[in-house]
C-alpha cells in the first residue's frame, strides 16, 4: 500500500526527533519505540506526551505497565514536567496497569476488554491527541499466554488508531543488533518502528535513535545520535539539517582583530561566516582567537568563547600578557568565557551546552578553541557529526565563529589527517597558520585558502609574533611546500636573501 | 455461617461475559447455596470501577469476601479448577457421592 502523500505528521515536539523524522511521528498512528534497558524507551514517553502538552496543549494518557504513577511523576519532575498538576488540569491521566499483587490465576478464555475499555474512557475524559502505552513486557511476564497477550495488544493498538489519537508502544529488546523486540510485538505494531540503543564504544556511552520503518512516510535513515540532557532530556544531534545552507549570506565584513588578516580575507571575515584556524602549537592560534573576540568587545558584540585546553586561569594570564581584560568583559555581560575539560563529558553532552550557551548569551561572536581536544574524547566521524550540527546553529544564528585545529605535532603540516578536510569544506574560510625552516630559522607562515565569494589574498605570507600581536608581513617567496610540509627552495631563488619580516604589501 | 462475596469484572455484554457469569452463578448454587452475593460491573459501562481495582483482563472475579481477597481471571470454563481457585468450600450433601471412589 502506497499512501506516502497522505500521511500526516503529528510533530512530538522531543528535541531534533521531528528533524530526522522529517516532520514527526504518522498522525492516528502506532508507532513501536524499542530498545535495551536503560535505553531510553520511557523517557520517550514521557516527553512524547509532555511535549504535546506543553507545545500544543494536547492532552495525554499515560498507560503504565511496569511503573507506578506515582515513581512516573517524581523520577520525571526533575526534567521539569509537573505531572501532577497537568493531571489536575486534565492534560495527563495515568492509566495504572502496574501490577504491585500478584498476577491471578487464569480459569479460561479472556481478553484485555477492561484495559480497552480503561485507556478508551480515559482518552475520552480529557480529548486525548496522544497515547502512550509503556512497556509491554511487562504485560508478557504477567500473563502465560503469550499469543492472546499479543492479540490482545493487537486489538487495543487498532483501537487507537480508529480513535484517532497517535500513540506510542514501548518495549523491550534483548540485543542491540537482533529482533526488534522480545516477545514479537513487531508482529502486530508493522508499520512503525524505532529503535533507541544504548552501546559502549571506545569507553563511552553512545545513544542512538533510528527510524526502522515508518509506514509509506518519508524518514532519514540511519542512526542519529542522542543524548539524554538533565535539562532538556531527550536530544537528538546533528541539527544539520535544520537550516537551509547559505539561505541568508551576509555581506557584511567584520575584523578579525588583525588588520593584515582582514586584508588577506578581502577586507575582514564574513559576518556569518565559520572560520576554521589551523596549525601547530605556540603558532598562534590562540593569540588570533584572543584578537578575534577583543575586536568584538571593542564594537560591542557579544561574545562567546569557549576552551577545551585551558584553565580558566591560564585564559586569563595569556590575554592579560596580551593587554586584554577578559575580567571586566565578562563582568560587563558582553563576553562569556567557559573553560572545560573535553573529559568531562560526551560529545553530545558539550554540544547541548554550547548550543545552549549560545541561546542564553546569544553572541555574535563565538570561538572554539580547540576542536582537537575535542578528538580526544570521539572518533573523528563523531568529531565532524559535531562540527556539522554546530555549523547548523551558528548559521541559524549569523554568529561570526571561529574554530581552531591543531594538526599532530609541532612540525608535522598536515592537519589531523582523519577529517580535516571534511571539516575544512563545511567553513567558509580556513587560515593556516605554519612552522617552516628558513636559513636555519624556524619562521611562521600564514595563508587563506577558499574564502566564500570573495576575492582574498592566495600569497603565503610569513608571520612574526611580538609583543604586540601578530604581524603579517611579505609574501614568502622562493620557497614551495610550505603547506604540505615539504618545503624545498626551487634553484634559481638559492642566491637570493631570504624573505624578512617587513611592512604588510596586502593585494586584496 | 460466612458469607462470600463476588464481584464479576466484565467487558460489554459479550458471550464470553455471558458464559463467565454463568459459570460462576452455577459454582455459587452448587457450592453456597443461598450464602453467597454477586455483582457483575461492565468495564465498558463503568470503566471507572475497573481503573479502581486496577482490572486489565476479564472476565475477572474478586471474592472480597472472606479475606484473604482472591482474584480469578477468564471465563470460570473448567468449574473444578475455578471452584479451587476461588477458595470455594466443598459441595455439600448428595451431590457429592458419585464421586466417591
Amino acid at each position: 500500500m502506497n499512501g506516502s502523500d497522505m500521511i500526516e505528521r503529528l510533530a512530538t515536539g522531543i528535541n531534533g526527533f521531528d528533524q530526522v523524522a522529517l516532520g514527526g511521528l504518522p498522525r492516528w498512528r502506532t508507532t513501536l519505540v524499542t530498545g535495551s534497558t536503560g535505553s531510553g524507551k520511557t523517557l520517550f514517553a514521557v516527553e512524547f506526551l509532555a511535549r504535546g502538552i506543553v507545545r500544543s496543549g494536547e492532552p495525554g494518557v499515560f498507560v503504565t505497565f511496569e511503573e507506578t504513577p506515582d515513581d512516573l511523576r517524581r523520577n520525571w519532575a526533575s526534567l521539569g514536567f509537573p505531572i501532577r498538576q497537568w493531571e489536575s488540569e486534565g492534560k495527563w491521566v495515568f492509566v495504572d496497569a502496574s501490577a504491585d499483587f500478584e498476577e491471578a490465576p487464569v480459569v479460561g478464555a479472556y481478553d484485555f476488554g477492561a484495559l480497552a475499555a480503561r485507556i478508551g474512557h480515559a482518552a475520552r475524559r480529557i480529548g486525548a491527541a496522544r497515547v502512550v502505552l509503556d512497556s509491554l513486557d511487562a504485560v508478557f511476564t504477567r500473563f502465560a499466554e503469550a499469543g492472546v497477550v499479543r492479540h490482545e495488544l493487537a486489538r487495543i493498538a487498532d483501537s487507537l488508531e480508529d480513535a484517532e489519537v497517535t500513540s506510542v508502544i514501548t518495549a523491550e529488546r534483548a540485543n542491540e543488533y537482533d529482533h526488534v523486540s522480545r516477545y514479537g510485538v513487531e508482529e502486530f505494531v508493522l508499520d512503525n518502528v524505532i529503535i533507541l540503543r544504548n552501546v559502549l564504544a571506545n569507553e563511552r556511552r553512545r545513544r542512538t535513535v533510528e527510524i526502522v520503518k515508518m509506514r509509506g512516510a518519508a524518514h532519514r535513515t540511519g542512526e542519529w545520535l542522542f543524548t539524554i540532557d538533565p535539562r532538556d532530556g531527550f536530544v537528538v544531534i546533528p541539527l544539520a539539517f535544520l537550516v537551509p545552507p547559505f539561505a541568508r549570506a551576509s555581506q557584511v565584513r567584520v575584523s578579525s582583530g588583525n588588520t593584515e588578516l582582514d586584508q588577506m580575507c578581502g577586507g575582514g571575515f564574513f559576518k556569518d561566516a565559520i572560520i576554521l584556524l589551523t596549525g601547530p602549537s605556540g603558532a598562534g592560534k590562540t593569540l588570533t582567537c584572543l584578537k578575534f573576540l577583543a575586536a568584538g568587545l571593542a564594537a560591542g558584540e557579544r561574545c562567546l568563547a569557549f576552551t577545551f585546553d585551558e584553565s580558566r586561569e591560564q585564559v586569563r594570564r595569556n590575554s592579560a600578557g596580551w593587554g586584554i581584560d577578559l575580567d571586566s568583559a565578562e563582568e560587563s555581560d558582553l563576553l562569556r568565557v567557559v573553560c572545560d575539560y573535553p573529559e568531562v563529558a560526551s560529545l553530545e553532552d558539550h554540544f547541548i551546552r554550547i548550543k545552549r550557551a549560545i541561546e542564553e548569551h546569544k553572541p555574535e561572536r563565538l570561538v572554539i578553541d580547540t576542536l582537537s581536544a575535542l578528538e580526544r574524547i570521539v572518533s573523528p566521524r563523531a568529531l565532524l557529526d559535531f562540527v556539522i550540527a554546530l555549523g547548523a546553529v551558528v548559521r541559524q544564528h549569523g554568529i561570526t565563529t571561529l574554530l581552531t585545529s591543531a594538526p599532530a605535532g609541532r612540525f608535522t603540516p598536515q592537519l589531523t589527517p582523519s577529517i580535516a578536510g571534511e571539516i575544512a569544506s563545511l567553513t567558509d574560510a580556513t587560515v593556516t597558520l605554519r612552522y617552516f625552516e628558513y636559513g636555519g630559522e624556524v619562521r611562521r607562515a600564514i595563508a587563506v585558502m577558499q574564502t566564500r565569494g570573495s576575492g582574498h589574498d592566495q600569497s603565503i605570507r610569513q608571520v612574526t609574533i611580538d609583543s604586540d600581536g601578530m604581524h603579517i608581513t611579505e609574501p614568502v617567496a622562493g620557497i614551495a611546500g610550505i603547506l604540505s610540509g615539504a618545503v624545498s627552495v626551487p634553484a634559481q631563488d638559492r642566491q637570493a636573501d631570504p624573505p624578512a619580516p617587513g611592512s604588510a604589501q596586502p593585494d586584496g | 455461617m460466612t458469607v462470600y462475596s463476588f464481584r464479576l469484572y466484565v467487558a460489554g455484554q459479550t458471550g464470553r461475559s455471558q458464559a463467565a457469569e454463568a459459570n460462576l452463578r452455577a459454582l455459587c448454587e452448587s457450592h453456597l447455596p443461598g450464602g453467597y452475593e454477586l455483582v457483575v460491573i461492565d468495564a465498558a459501562e463503568q470503566p471507572g470501577l475497573a481503573e479502581e481495582q486496577r482490572i486489565l483482563a476479564t472476565p475477572a472475579v474478586i471474592r472480597l469476601a472472606p479475606l484473604p481477597q482472591r482474584r480469578v481471571i477468564g471465563d470460570l470454563s473448567d468449574h473444578q479448577r475455578a471452584a479451587y481457585a476461588l477458595g470455594l468450600p466443598e459441595r455439600p450433601g448428595p451431590t457429592r457421592q458419585g464421586d466417591e471412589e
